[in-house]
């Protein structure tokens, strides 16, 4: 039963959007299905919320290395979600004046506005901006022209890199007109529109035939990995 | 010297980056941009539409991409208020909002005060589900925009009236950082409806290349990164006479610093590799 009940609703949902897809007159199936997803979709926040309160809360209580980290992550979370859920600091929306909450959490000014304007911003966009030092320290230590494919990747890495700035524009502006399309800036195009396009619809193709293939396992019930371990 | 650099502490390339970046930033050093096919098509694609023409705005992307995505979300927002164009924004990412927030503050209120809320713009919110939002709305708005991200009924709000789905935009506009994002909006929503759905994209650099593979049937605009942000600025810039308004300039200036982090990085590989070559010699010697 455990494993029967989540067999049949997978075949259910996935054989009805197939069927919505190439019948006009079932689109509307399809559209449903697509709503309980979104559902499905909304209730995962919630799941996500309680796993990682399982989690963190654990690692505080095993006293694990970093536990510390965790009792963080446990206090900005719940603040957070105090903060947004109760619309602190916000003001009624001025169409429904009567109503406490009927403001938007984002309100300019709110404390939960603040927390993101003045936490979650730069501490996201910090840690992405930090990529560049990794990035860089690692081109001087691992990118290594040790052998042919090595060699036509870094190739094509300086064309592009050089290509993507004016620096590519200034280098090989000299360049005469009959030889245009070797100027960096259209071998970056040239790249890009030829070489990475070809492979890329390749791998897209292999890829969409295999998921076509893994879908059809799962929708049988002949894969049934995606469930877990255990008995019915 | 040689000894220095082959063991070279890696705070010393954070270092040069540090500084590679800050200075380009610090002395404003800008270089000029040329347009190239794609930023044309994108620029064209808008430039086209009629004051009252309806385009749907979908920001995909939070504060990490900001730096990536702010600008060109910026231009967008730009150029299609002052084209008057009705503009219905939303996302498919949880702080998408905010984003969007941040454009009607900073572009609409300040630049274009006479546009009322409602009328000429409205922030329809985040959805959560993914391509599964995407996949009701191109058939129907309703089933999932109840409301807009403050509450207000969809039916109530003058310009959705005639709205019913995706369907009836003129444009579709995505600002992708990943997923859910440019590829879902292809694969779910231009690919089912092509006859009805036409969309222009700007993505991170990341995402450029797996997404050249739908150019130009399924999106014939596409912004990459930074660089596709300066390109587009350039050529609204140029067309509106925004010379002289930094804030619609942030692309090109943001163009000055990768100029010199790519010299460093292209430096960094040559340098390393000219070690690992002399290594070799002398293993090879001994």
């Amino acid at each position: 039963m455990k494993r029967t009940v989540p067999i049949i609703i997978t075949a259910l949902g996935g054989f009805v959007l197939i069927i919505a897809y190439f019948i006009p007159r079932t689109q509307g199936w399809g559209e449903t299905a697509a709503i309980w997803f979104d559902v499905l979709a909304s209730i995962a926040f919630i799941l996500g919320g309680g796993n990682l309160l399982k989690i963190h809360l654990k690692k505080i209580s095993d006293q694990n290395s970093g536990w510390g980290y965790s009792a963080i992550t446990i206090t900005a979370f719940l603040f957070t979600l105090f903060v947004g859920l109760g619309k602190i600091g916000v003001n009624p929306n001025i169409q429904y004046p009567d109503f406490a909450w009927s403001g938007s959490y984002r309100t300019i000014g709110s404390p939960f506005w603040w927390l993101y304007e003045y936490a979650f911003k730069p501490l996201t966009a910090t840690m992405f901006a930090m990529l560049a030092f990794y990035v860089a320290s690692a081109a001087f230590r691992a990118f290594r022209a040790k052998n042919i494919e090595a060699i036509l990747l870094l190739g094509t890495a300086f064309i592009i890199l050089l290509g993507r700035t004016f620096a590519g524009v200034l280098l090989t502006s000299w360049l005469p007109d009959w030889l245009v399309g070797l100027k960096l800036e259209n071998l970056t195009v040239t790249i890009m529109k030829v070489f990475n396009t070809a492979g890329n619809r390749a791998i897209m193709i292999g890829i969409a035939l295999g998921i076509a293939s893994t879908s059809l396992k799962v929708l049988l019930g002949v894969d049934r990995t995606y469930l877990g371990g255990g008995e019915d | 010297m040689y000894e220095f650099i082959k063991n070279i502490d890696r705070r010393w390339i954070f270092l040069l980056m540090f500084v590679s970046v800050a200075i380009p930033i610090l002395l404003q050093i800008q270089f000029p941009e040329k347009a190239t096919d794609l930023a044309v098509t994108t620029y064209e694609a808008i430039e086209q539409l009629n004051p009252g023409d309806k385009v749907l705005l979908s920001f995909d992307f939070d504060p990490a991409s900001e730096g990536e995505l702010g600008p060109m979300a910026t231009t967008f927002t730009y150029h299609c208020a002052v084209k008057g164009l009705k503009m219905y924004f939303m996302a498919l990412w949880p702080v998408g909002p905010q984003m969007v927030d941040e454009r009607i503050e900073k572009i609409i209120h300040r630049d274009f005060p006479d546009m009322v809320y409602g009328e000429d713009y409205v922030n329809l919110g985040f959805k959560s589900g993914n391509e599964g939002v995407i996949k009701v709305i191109v058939t129907d708005f309703r089933k999932l925009y109840t409301t807009d991200a403050y509450g207000t009924a969809f039916d109530d709000i003058p310009m959705c009236q005639d709205i019913y789905s995706v369907q009836d935009m003129d444009l579709l506009i995505n600002v992708s950082a990943g997923y859910a994002g440019t590829k879902e909006w292809v694969q779910y929503a231009v690919t089912a409806f092509p006859d009805d759905i036409k969309m222009v994209a700007g993505c991170t650099g990341v995402q450029a290349p797996l997404l050249y593979p739908y150019i130009p049937d399924q999106l014939p605009g596409l912004l990459g990164a930074i660089k596709g942000a300066a390109e587009y600025e350039k050529l609204v810039v140029e067309r509106y006479g925004l010379e002289d308004q930094p804030q619609y300039l942030e692309g090109i200036r943001r163009m000055g610093p990768q100029l010199v982090a790519h010299l460093l990085m292209i430096l960094l590989i040559i340098t390393g590799n000219v070690i690992f070559f002399i290594e070799k010699r002398r293993e090879g010697q001994s």
